[in-house]
Order: structure tokens, then sequence, then C-alpha cells
């Protein structure tokens, strides 16, 4: 069969399509960026007192300090989780996967609700808490609990889909040398996971950034000790736009440059969460 | 391989793209839309933006006047009027404002998008309001300046956080409270809420001691709050103007509901939600 025969024809349908596609994937793009540049476009000429003022500096230091000590804390907790994951078999190992993949997918206003039914005055650990004399509504530490309730699971998996790809001869190797396991873990896993694990990091730390809805209904709205940039910028909607702006803009910026460093590291073939 | 098959495949590829990007184009909001009107305003259909404290009355109201006006439909955006003045700035299409105080109604006139003359059509007032079991053992207006009682507040860019500062400043003008109550209960601020409803929300989940809120917010919370009235003499008298917004797309249906809702059976419902008459 003489397949270049009927090229020409097909190729005609092929450019048609061809353009068809494309004028599809240019809706897209610029659905996705028109109201990212019409932020900047507002923003990008307000004066000093926007990007300086007490509120935006405010929640801008409240919100860098939380969401680093919120990905801190799913660095700790999150490891042991995510190796046990990827290497181990045991009973409801579906279940545990699904739970931490869990709060990546609920609105954060259930992430709220469901955080004060815990922790709350009234909730389940309350009375406990309350009586070691902890309080967390209305508190900084809510606003950790509420990012690390909604990030940490973005670590998580990141790390889980790392240690999995570790090659095992080379820990076996490892351990016939004698190294222990340990030490193994520290040199030869965990550098070989690195990529993941820190895409997974920066994952985390750009989402405990954004986080709105878990952290007003969790932790309430005042500035400096509650208030991050979120809900700076819902505040700031209607006493001052000027801030919310700056604000809105710095978090779009800050989150763009996040994206693009996790595909610096990003290992090739892994895919985020 | 076959070229019809290849052709085929191909025909096959472009439908799957064009099915993706189409779904994908498709806006999946990230944004709550829910505060978008109708961008076309079908004949019978009236927007009415609306204070937050108005949700249960209006609701209410809204069905009365669709029964008493067949085919009409009422479409409620309730917010803090702040908020709304925001959105309508914004070029958003309402035909009715109604706001709760007159300093946002007077901020919408003056970016000229009020059409016609705004009418008080109720008042409200202050109370505090606590937990049912009052945690911090709040009696009187005088316990909220009491060191380290976590007291919930609307910001002050709404109106009933505007409302909440004039009460603590005269308060303060009084010898029974004294010069230093108005910052000893600041400082008890824990929360600056973006609406009265979630002031009431916080005190009813008993997570905050006490909460300053509407008296018609803590009548719809009766059942899990306690009520600490404020004295008139302290008290601020919230008016709620309404009147039509200029660009309505349906000016007629606005101002039958503008009447609608001065009409006596109207103000008994919005009695019913305690609120006070217009005076």
């Amino acid at each position: 069969m003489n397949a270049n025969e009927s090229l020409p024809r097909s190729d005609v349908r092929f450019n048609a399509g061809r353009t068809l596609f494309l004028v599809f994937a240019g809706l897209l793009v610029i659905f996705l960026t028109l109201p990212l540049i019409a932020l900047a476009l507002r923003a990008l000429p307000l004066g000093l007192d926007a990007w300086m003022s007490q509120t935006t500096l405010a929640a801008l230091q409240l919100s860098l300090a939380t969401a680093t000590i919120s990905t801190l804390v799913a660095l700790a907790i999150g490891t042991p989780v995510a190796y046990l994951l990827a290497r181990k078999e045991f009973v409801g190992k579906k279940l545990v996967d699904t739970l931490i993949d869990l709060p990546m997918v609920l609105p954060p206003a259930v992430a709220g609700i469901a955080l004060l039914m815990a922790y709350g005055r009234r909730g389940l650990l309350g009375p406990t808490l309350s009586g070691l004399g902890i309080e967390l509504p209305f508190t900084t530490a809510a606003v950790i609990f509420a990012e690390t309730f909604v990030a940490a699971p973005f670590y998580v998996r990141s790390a889980k889909a790392g240690f999995g790809a570790v090659d095992r001869k080379l820990e076996q190797m490892s351990a016939l040398l004698g190294v222990s396991d340990l030490k193994t873990f520290f040199r030869i896993t965990v550098p070989l996971a690195a990529p993941s694990l820190v895409s997974g990091l920066l994952m985390t730390w750009a989402r405990a950034l954004g986080e709105f809805g878990a952290t007003i209904m969790f932790a309430g709205n005042f500035p400096g000790r509650t208030q991050t940039m979120p809900l700076a910028i819902y505040s700031g909607l209607e006493s001052n736009l000027d801030s919310a702006l700056a604000l809105a803009l710095i978090l779009v910026v800050v989150s763009f440059g996040i994206l693009f460093a996790v595909r610096a590291v990003s290992p090739k073939g892994l895919t985020l969460a | 391989m076959d070229l019809n098959r290849v052709n085929e495949m191909r025909r096959l590829f472009f439908i799957l793209a064009f099915a993706l990007t189409t779904a994908c184009a498709t806006p999946t909001p990230r944004v709550d839309l829910s505060n978008t009107p109708p961008t076309s305003n079908p004949r019978g259909a009236l927007t009415v933006y609306a204070a937050a404290s108005l949700t249960g009355a209006f609701t209410e109201l809204g069905a009365a006047f669709e029964r008493a006006h067949p085919g009409t439909r009422v479409e409620f955006n309730f917010a803090g009027s702040q908020e709304l003045v925001t959105q309508l700035a914004q070029g958003a299409h309402a035909d009715v404002f109604a706001s709760a105080d007159l300093k946002n109604m007077d901020a919408l006139q003056k970016q000229a998008l009020v059409a016609d003359t705004p009418q008080v059509f109720a008042r409200n007032k202050l109370v505090v309001i606590t937990p049912q079991d009052n945690p911090a053992g709040i009696h009187a207006l005088q316990d909220l300046a009491k060191p380290g009682i976590k007291l919930v507040v609307a910001n002050q860019s709404v109106p009933v956080g505007n409302y909440t500062l004039q009460v603590l400043a005269k308060l303060a003008a009084d010898a029974n409270y004294g010069a230093g109550f108005q910052d000893a209960v600041l400082q008890n601020v824990v929360s600056q809420e973006n609406n009265v409803k979630q002031v009431a929300s916080k005190i009813s989940l008993g997570e905050g001691d006490a909460g300053v809120v509407y008296s018609t917010d803590a009548q719809t919370a009766a059942d899990r709050v306690r009520i600490l009235d404020v004295p008139d003499a302290f008290n601020v008298l919230a008016l709620y103007p309404l009147a039509t917004v200029k660009g309505a797309g349906n000016p007629s249906l606005a101002h039958e509901w503008i009447a609608f809702v001065l009409s006596p059976p109207s103000q008994a419902v919005l009695n019913k939600y305690g609120f006070l008459p217009p005076g």
C-alpha cells in the first residue's frame, strides 16, 4: 500500500485540525492568564503605601512564618509516613493512603469546621487541651494547624513517589557494606529522593501560603496574629483595596515562582500531586 | 498501517483534544461565583443586594413577593453591606440595594450608582451575646473589660463593627465604665470577622466568650446564645435604607419591591425577625 498518494489530502485536514487545536489551546492560556495580567495592571502602579502598609507587612510576615513552620511540621511528621507507604506493606495501607490524600480534595470550609470539631473549645479534644491550658482557636498556632492539615498531603504524596523510585539495590549494597539503616537512609535514600522531597516541600509551602477557608473558620481574623495574606486580601477588598491588590500580586508572583521551581527540581517521569 | 485506520485515529485524536480543551476552558470556578448576578436580567427577575443581617427576613419576604407577583423571581445576594458596595462599584448588576447603614448607601450614592432617594425601612440595635453556658461569666457590659476574655467583633469596615466601636465610645464616656473601658475591651478582641453572621457563629459554636451583633442575629441564634442588652442610652440605632440601583435591569419591579418592603405586612415580618420599625 502506498501511503504517499493520499498524503496531501490528509495534510490539509491535519492543518485545519491543527489550527483548531491551537486556537483552543490559546483560548485556555488566555483564559488563565488574563485575570492575572489584569491584577498586575491594577496593582503595579500602586504607590509605596499599598506595598508597605501596616496590614500588608503584618500579613506577609505572618504568612511567611506560618507557611514555613507548617512545611517543617509536614517534613517531620510526613517523611516517616511517606517512607512507610512507599516501602512497607501493612494492613489498612490503602486506607491510610486515601486518608492522607483526603484534605487535598476537601473544601477548605470542611477542613475548617472539622478542625473546630476536633480542637475547638467544644471540640473532641477541646476539654483535654483546656485542661492543659491550651486554647487553639484565635491563635497563630491554629493557623499552623489549618495550614498543615490542608498542605501536608502534598509533601507526603511527593515524598512517597520519591522514596518509591529509589533503586533498592543501592540501599542493599550499602547494607551489605555494613552501613547502618539510618545512615543508609540519610546517605543513600534521601539524596536519591531529594528532588521529590524538595518539590513536595515547595508545593506544601505554596499551598500553606494560600490557605484561606480553614484558617478563617478555625483561627479567626486578627491582624498580626491570625490574619494571613489571603485573609488580609479578603478583608482588604472592603476596607483597603490597594493593600489587597498588592498582597494578591505578591501571592501570584510567589506561587508562580514556586511552581516554576518545582518543575526545575522535579525528577523526570515523576508527576506531582 | 492501514491508512483509513490512521485517519480514523487522527480524527479520534482531534475529537479527544477538542473535548479536553473545551473541558478545560469551561470555567471551573476557583472563586465563589455565587455572588455574581446573572448577566442577563430577564423580565420578571429581580436581583436584590442586601446586608447579611437581612438574610432571614428578606428570604421570607422574597417568597411572599413571588407569591404576590406570579412569574417573578427574586434573587438575593446577602453579604456585608461594604462588600456589596464594592461589588456594585466593580460593575455587578443589581436592581435594589438594601444596606445595614447609611454610610454604605452614601458610599454607593457617591459612586452615582443610586437611582432614587434611599428610604429607611427598618432599624436594628446592638446586643452582646455569649455562648449558652457563658464560660467567661459575662453578666454585665462591664465584664467585657475583664482581662483575657475572648471577644469576637466585626471588622470596623463592616457596619456592625463600626457601630460596636461607637457603642464602646459611648460607654467609655460614662462614669460607670470609665475612660479606660474602651481600650480594655479592645484588648480582648481575638477576631475581627467580615460579617455579622460570622461573629454570631463563632459565639454559637462556643469558640468566643462574647460577641457584639445585631439584636436580629441574636434572635436567630436564640437557642444557642444568651443575650445581654445594651441600654438605649449607649446603643446605636442602625438605620436600614434601600434604594433602586442605577442601571437596574428591572426598575419597575425594583420600585414594587421597595413599596412591598415598606408595606405593613412586610413590616410585621421584619418585626418578627427582631427589627424595629423605621420610626
